[in-house]
Formats: structure tokens, sequence, C-alpha cells
């Protein structure tokens, strides 16, 4: 099983993210990891959070467009010295379409990427002996 | 398909012609005699009713307008003494008083008759078990519609608006066949069936669909996703209310019931009438009310008319689809734009209906255009990538509509202004003076 992703459009205006941030206090989420891409007119914020369906919920309800998207979730092994490793294991069959840090604690590194098919390279990474975070 | 009155509404054109100038004289004369707004108006153009000969002496007539209806508030333009008057309808205006419409026995009689003619366009007769879900009350539309059906023989159930759940559960139960509603309340009936998932139960057949303005492109997608067919009708409280004019099965614009409504189309300037399939404001005149009846009322509605004869074996006028309100229309780089060709455009990219708001600027002396859509969860995407695709997508599909090169920029849902409920569609931030 992917991890969900939280994808939130967001326009380039004043007070967007306080009022993004608002909602996850008011409803306990806690974020685990972030990454903002951005055009000159609007951004997209996607964001690793501990619970991405009341997230999507809460926010949609407040008027913002929010989605949940599959995304795979790996450790490295050997810190981001490793990154090649992962790389290597899934992009010979796929391109990933964007990937960000999801954990810099020592030991425990971990990054997050977006790719087609996913469980197909989920599996294909498990199998090459590598620890996936769900 | 049935035709309510054949007579009427498939004359030849000499005897149409013939039948408004007759009613066109009495009328004038009607008014010149019972009601002062118009005695005075006509003396002062040095009128009087004997140089009303035939509609062709139409233009010489003094224009009504929705200010003179309201400086006439109560009961100014009445043509008849009160107690002639059985019932009053009124419009509230977004500025100051409200304006004021009585009827007599007779003309509640013809209305009925028209939206009789309306719902025998649609398909549906005495068998049929019919909802009117407009709002009962000082509005036109329920009433309107509610006394059409039951002259029409068919069953009516009067719902109002309000509970969607209930509407739907009675329209199972009855076996409801016939619906009339605002094409936006029919759009939100749509979607809370498919929530119901109670789609294969519902025996609906005909729609009509009036009181605001819709693209045939809602109407066609609506009409695939209920397995229905959908009409479009018009009207407004102050010549009458629903059922002025109505689409046949043939949609190739609405059937006027010219009998009781003399059209025009003016160019909202210059005032002059324009010819057939030539877009501009529609102009009416009562031919056989006896309450209120009006002189050359503008509108403010664009559309076109056309004479040819129908399909449907109905030789009345048809006027197009309306391409929105006279106060609407935009000339940017002299081309003429409807607020509704960007709607059809981007209701033609397989979207539910987007919210989208029109920018005018003038950056020197160029106009540009800014289209402005809230981003929908059915079409975002987290990749920026993909929207920019979009951006363009939704640009082309608008050039093509209205020949010139647009930006498009994608805002957060409900971003757009909104007053009173309604997305306000068009910023024009050019200076004219
Ligand atoms: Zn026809």
């Amino acid at each position: 099983m992917a991890l969900k992703q939280l994808s939130v459009f967001l326009e380039n205006r004043e007070g967007r993210l306080e009022d993004l941030f608002q909602v996850f206090e008011a409803n306990n989420i806690e974020i685990h990891s972030f990454s903002l891409a951005e055009s000159s007119e609007y951004g997209i914020l996607r964001l690793i959070v501990s619970n991405p369906e009341i997230a999507k919920e809460e926010l949609r309800a407040v008027d913002f467009s929010a989605s949940l998207t599959d995304v795979v979730a790996v450790r490295l092994p050997g810190g981001f010295d490793s990154l090649k490793s992962v790389t290597d294991a899934v992009t010979s069959e796929y391109n990933i379409e964007y990937m960000y840090v999801l954990s810099t604690e020592k030991d425990k590194q971990a990054i997050v990427f977006k790719i087609k098919n996913v469980e197909e390279v989920e599996k294909s990474l498990e199998e090459k002996g590598f620890t996936l975070i769900h | 398909m049935e035709i309510w009155n054949e007579a009427k509404e498939c004359m030849s054109r000499d005897q149409m012609t013939q039948l408004q100038s007759a009613r066109l004289k009495k009328v004038v004369s009607n008014v010149y005699h019972n009601v002062k707004f118009y005695r005075q108006k006509m003396q002062e153009m040095g009128l009087e009713p004997g140089d009303i000969k035939g509609i062709e002496d139409l233009n010489k007539l003094p224009f009504t307008t929705k200010a003179d209806l309201r400086d006439n508030y109560p009961f100014g333009l009445f043509a008849v003494p009160k107690t002639e008057i059985v019932r009053i309808h009124a419009s509230s205006g977004t500025t100051g008083k409200p304006t004021v419409v009585g009827y007599t026995r007779k003309d509640l009689d013809t209305w009925s008759e028209c939206v009789a003619r309306c719902l025998t366009m649609a398909g549906l007769g005495k068998d049929d078990i019919i909802q009117v879900a407009y709002g009962y009350g000082l509005f036109t539309g329920g009433l309107g519609a509610h006394y059409g059906v039951e002259n029409l023989g068919a069953t009516v159930v009067p719902m109002s608006t309000g509970n969607t759940k209930k509407l739907i559960n009675m329209m199972i139960d009855f076996e409801v066949t016939g619906l009339m509603c605002t094409p936006s309340y029919l759009m939100h009936i749509a979607e809370v069936i498919e929530e119901m998932g109670v789609k294969d139960q519902i025996k609906l057949k005909s729609t009509i669909n009036g009181a605001e303005p819709w693209t045939e492109a809602m109407r066609v997608q609506i009409e695939e996703r209920l397995n229905i067919k959908a009409f479009d009708i018009y009207g407004l409280s102050e010549l009458m209310g629903p059922g002025v004019a109505n689409d046949c099965e043939f949609h190739k614009g609405m059937h006027i019931f010219e009998d009781y409504f003399l059209p025009e189309i003016i160019d909202p300037n210059s005032k002059d009438t324009l010819a057939d399939d030539v877009t501009g404001e529609l102009v009416l005149t009562n031919l056989n009310k006896e309450g209120m009846p009006l002189l050359r009322y503008r509108t403010r509605d664009l559309t076109s008319i056309s004479h040819d004869v129908c399909d449907c074996g109905r030789t009345t006028a048809r006027l197009s689809r309306f391409k929105g309100r006279s106060d609407d229309m935009l000339i940017i780089r002299g081309v003429n734009v409807f607020p509704s060709q960007i709607e059809t455009a981007l209701l033609s990219l397989d979207e539910t209906t987007p919210n989208y708001q029109i920018i005018v600027d003038r950056v020197g002396s160029l106009d540009n255009l800014t289209v402005k859509v809230e981003v929908d969860e059915k079409f975002f995407s987290d990749e920026i990538r993909e929207l920019e695709k979009l951006e363009k997508k939704i640009a082309y599909a608008i050039q093509q509509m209205i020949g010139l090169a647009t930006k498009v920029k994608l805002v957060e849902p409900r971003s757009i202004e909104r007053s009173e409920g309604k997305a306000k569609r068009v910023i024009d931030n050019r200076k004219f003076d």
C-alpha cells in the first residue's frame, strides 16, 4: 500500500499558508515533511501528514483544492549517499516526477517520490531489500 | 409531437401580421386613453393612436424601461380599474423599489395558455405528472408554471423550492414525468439523484428550465446525465412571467408566442431595428394584455430573431439562445464578447460547470483579457506541468470561441468574488472617459 501525500493548490496571495496551518492545528494534524512547487501565479504544496484523509476533508471544507496522491516513501540504507541506489532501482523502468526529503534523522534518512505505477515500484524496491514507509 | 394551439402557432406570416397589427392598434389606443404615462409620452412625441396603422409603425412608439416601471410604483401603469385586477406579482429590484405587475382574469388565462403551449412543446400532456420547483409567491415562476400545468390537464405537484431529497423521493413515488425549475436547480437535483444512487428509479421524461441564463452545452450535458429531454423557456414578469417563448424538440431557438408578444431586436446603443439573425437587445410589446400592457419594453436580453419555418411545423418566430444581458456585453479590441461564450468554452472541456471571472485591463491602448478559473477537485493535479497544460487548453478553447487571445489564471475554489451568492462574472478595469 502506497503512502498518501496531501496535495494542496495554493494561490500566491497573502495569508493562505497561515489559513492552511490553522486547519492543521485545529485538527491536530502533524506535518512530517513537505515540499512546495511553484509557478509565477500559484503553488502546489505537497505534504506528508499524520492523517491525510481528515486533512483533505477539513481543507476542502474551507475551500482549498486538496487531493491525495499515491507516493513511494523509502529509507536510504546508507544515508543520502545511497540515493543513487534507489534511483537506479526504479528509474530504469519509470521516470520520477518529483522527489523530496522525508527524514534527515541519522540512520533513518528517507525520501518521498512520485512515480507512475507505484505498486509495481514498491514491490521491486522491496525485492531489492529496501525498507518502505507507509 | 403535438402542438397545443395549431391555429395560433402555425399561422401563415400574412395572417400573423394582420392579427398583430389589429392587436397593436387596440393596445396603443387602450394605453393612450387609460395610462397617463403613455399618453404623456406619446403627446410629447406628437403621436396619436391613429398614427399607428399596423406593426410597420411599431418603431414610432416610445420605449418602456425598468426605470419607468419603478417610477410608476406601485399601480401607475395599470390600464384597468383596480377592481379588475385579480392578482399581483412583484420582482425585487436589486436597487430600490420592486416592480409590480397586475393581471386581470383574462391575463391569467392567457398566461396559462402560453405555459400549456410550452409544456406541449416539451412533449408533455394530460397524462403526465409534473413537479413545479420554482418558488411560489411574488415571483412569477411558481404560480405561472402551476396554472399552466393545470390548464394542460396534467397533474401538478407544487413543490416550490427547498427540500431536494423530498422532491426526488416524490419524483420516484409519484412516477413524475415532467419538471419545471431553474437550470441550476436541475443541476443540483441531478447531483443529489446521483448521490442517492436512484437514477434507475426516475421516470422523468422532460424538464423545462429557465429564469436564469444557461448555455446549450449545459442543456445537452443535463440531458445526457439524467437521460431526459431538457427545454429552454423564456419569460419575464414585466410582460407576463415564464412562457413568453420556449424551444421545441429541434432546439433551434425558442418559439415566441407572437400573437401575445410582438418582438423586435434593436441595437442597444443606436436603438435602430436590426435584421433577422443579427444579435441585439430584445424589445417586446404586449399585444393582448389588459392589466398592464407594455409598449416596446426593453428587456436588456441579447438575442437574435429568425422567421424561417421550423421543422416542427410552427411558424412563430424563434429567439436564438440568449447571449447575456446588454449590460454584460464587452467590446474587447472591437470584438463583441459575451460571458456566456466563455462559459460555453469552459463547458466544452468535459468539466462540470466551472466558476470563472473575466477581467479586462487596458495596457497602453491594448485591451487584455484574463479569465480566472477556479481549480476544481475534478481537474486538480499535483504537478505544475499538468496545471500549465490545463491553462493552455482552456485558453485555446476560449480563443476558438471568441477569436481573441486570452490569459488563463487558475485560482482557488470559491475565491472568485460573489455578491448575494452569485459569482461576479465580469470585472472591467478599463476607463472610458
Ligand atoms: Zn420548432
